[in-house]
């Protein structure tokens, strides 16, 4: 089974984010870079289904070269082979265009079934999946918690608000996973050693038969017009106690409309 | 809980500190003060560390170890210790207790069962002292008597950390006359006949941590379990505390380290006259001496380690390091307590724990009166 599994780079959740003043892209080198956490699920349910049913997983991530340290993480993991889909045409590239070349290079490398995490920490978008079904003529199963696949169907559960559907499809598929999926291992000290062993292709645009002018900023279908720095959090309230400090935190509260 | 910058001597170390600093955050600390106050062993950690190669990082990788020099995996011990002593303690513990097979098994002992030791599912344990026989290890009385099956083992070991947990046991038994000599080293299943683990000990600190004696009673051993020839037990045993009184330091530094950063976190915060604490000169100076204190003892046991990995002998800087990051790391719980006051006296804050857990490291594998000795030997052969 050829399993695919896409692995976007983010800035680490817990820092603080930027946009460039110069073209008003999210500012990917000034932060570290982390595995978007959802796709942390998507490789370890990949890894799962190479378990089960043999088969290899390849990591498929476009983004700059400081990307690499996530592909290699995912190596580590298990994953064993990489593609990464690096060119400065691609900067600034939007959901619709990221799907577009996305979707060239899973047409060249052939896939069984794709996997991600249902969105990404830093767009959360979390439209990927669906625009790459949609482009490569195949069925899209998303938001699952759940993935069985037998012979060539596969079975999801998709979460809703009401509890889950009961999802099939005839591979090849694109699946989107949610976070209850499972719980994503560790790497291992080997997997670490092994990881810098394993082959990553390094593909531009051209080598994946993607149309330069289809992709990167200026073609964008979205655009940020502006945008500010979130406000300094405002001092709190503090509430000194003279007897009434109960009853004046409770009118606080109930300002707040939290009572 | 800040990274610590370490000059690490390839990539692939800086990849196995990146991997330990987030095994400790997400599965070490957030866990380590409810089981120790609810006395509660850690088992599945051990096996989630064992996965992820941490059990047999200075061993040979054709028997499944890490291939790692001392330098390297006494850091990955300061970092687990610096989020659970428990849990780094242990793994120092069952590091030791595999040192004489993977020194001196055969062949074929080693291919039966070392690759199952390093692999990271079983957890092992070390027992040489005994009720009446502490730093005089020389003078145990636990027998294995050889016949025609094999050897016949009888005995009570005291002390031992994860007794009654363990999956196998490194045994110092009598097998020959009085004195070091008549030592020999065994390799016990965890679920021999006959063996079984007293209650635990009720220790001042490191309660997640089993300690008991483990009782022998006709325990039954098949020839091919001795490690090395028959006598050679002892040197056996002090080589492997040798290189485990290398990984009490490690702890003790990681200790004094999460001591060090819960002191200087509270420090930071609390104001006291309008001011952080830490800006008053007697704090901000206690702080100073203590962050030395711990640096030094760092760069003490690195310093013997190197000396390890490069081959020379390492057996006093070893004892120095153990000495001195023990005595460091039991001075820098107390001072930690003082820094934070009444707070640092209750239980809602770890500092007296580390206080109480720092009092044992002054005490296992060799207490500090023993370090001094050997170290006082070493100066006395001039």
């Amino acid at each position: 089974m050829n399993i695919v599994v896409c692995v976007k780079q983010v800035p680490d959740t817990w820092a603080e984010r930027k946009l460039r003043s110069e073209d008003k892209t999210l500012d990917r080198e000034s932060v570290d870079g982390v595995i978007n956490e959802l796709d942390e699920y998507a490789i370890e349910e990949s890894l799962r289904i190479k378990e089960a049913h043999d088969g290899e997983v390849t990591v498929l991530t476009m983004g700059p070269e400081k990307a690499a340290e996530s592909i290699r993480k995912a190596l580590s993991m298990g994953a064993d082979k990489a593609v990464h889909l690096v060119d400065d045409a691609l900067h600034g590239s939007d959901v619709l265009q990221t799907s577009y070349a996305m979707a060239q290079v899973l047409r060249k490398i052939g896939f069984d079934v794709v996997i991600l995490g249902s969105e990404s920490t830093d767009a959360r978008m979390g439209a990927l999946a669906a625009m790459l079904a949609e482009r490569l003529g195949v069925a899209q199963l998303s938001l699952a918690n759940k993935v069985e696949i037998d012979g060539g169907t596969i079975r999801t559960q998709r979460v809703a608000d009401y509890g889950f559907d009961r999802v099939e499809a005839s591979l090849p598929a694109v699946v989107s996973v949610v976070e209850k999926i499972n719980e994503p291992r560790y790497p291992s000290f080997k997997g670490i050693m092994a990881a810098k062993k394993k082959p990553v292709d390094k593909l531009g645009v051209a080598d994946a038969d993607i149309d330069a002018a289809k992709v990167g900023l200026t073609g964008a279908a979205t655009e940020v017009v502006d945008f500010v720095a979130a406000p300094p959090r405002e001092k709190g309230t503090i509430v000194k106690d003279e007897g009434d400090g109960g009853q004046k935190v409770a009118e606080f509260l109930a300002s707040k409309k939290f009572i | 809980m800040g990274t610590i910058e370490r000059p690490l001597p390839t990539p692939e170390a800086e990849a196995l500190l990146g991997l330990t600093g987030e095994l400790a955050a997400n599965e070490l600390a957030p866990r380590a003060s409810e089981a120790e106050a609810e006395g509660r062993f850690p088992r599945e950690v051990f096996r989630v560390l064992g996965r992820a190669g941490l059990l047999g990082l200075p061993y040979p990788e054709e028997y499944g170890g890490g291939g790692q020099p001392y330098e390297v995996y006494l850091q990955v011990i300061e970092e687990l210790s610096r989020a659970w002593l428990t849990v780094g303690l242990g793994v120092s513990v069952h590091t030791l207790a595999c040192f004489p097979l993977a020194i001196r098994g055969t062949d074929g002992q080693r291919r039966r069962w070392l690759r199952d030791m390093l692999g990271g599912e079983l957890l092992g344990a070390y027992c040489l002292s005994e009720p009446q026989s502490g730093s005089d290890a020389a003078a145990l009385r636990t027998r294995a008597v050889r016949d025609d099956e094999g050897y016949l083992v009888n005995g009570t070991k005291a002390w031992i950390t994860h007794a009654g947990e363990a999956d196998f046991y490194t045994l110092m038994a009598r097998t020959g006359e009085e004195g070091p000599e008549g030592i020999s080293c065994f390799h016990v299943p965890g679920d021999a006949p006959g063996l079984r683990a007293a209650p635990p000990e009720r220790k001042m600190g490191m309660t997640a941590s089993p300690t008991a004696q483990l009782i022998f009673t006709d325990v039954r051993l098949r020839a091919d379990r001795l490690v090395g020839e028959e006598g050679a037990g002892y040197s056996v045993a002090l080589s492997a505390l040798e290189s485990g009184r290398l990984g009490i330091a490690a702890c003790a530094v990681g200790l004094a380290q999460a001591a060090l950063d819960a002191a200087v976190a509270y420090a930071r915060q609390r104001q006291q006259f309008d001011q952080s604490i830490i800006e008053f000169q007697g704090i901000g100076f206690l702080l100073a001496d203590i962050a030395t204190a711990v640096e030094a003892s760092r760069s003490l046991y690195l310093a013997a380690a190197r000396r390890r990995d490069a081959g020379r002998p390492f057996g006093p800087q070893a004892a120095m390091a153990k000495l001195f990051a023990s005595d460091t790391a039991m001075r820098v719980t107390t001072d930690a307590v003082q820094v934070l006051g009444g707070y640092g006296y209750v239980q809602d804050f770890p500092v007296e724990r580390y206080l109480r857990e720092a009092k044992m490291l002054q005490i296992v594998e060799g207490t500090n009166q023993i370090q001094r000795m050997v170290i006082a030997r070493y100066l006395g052969k001039g």
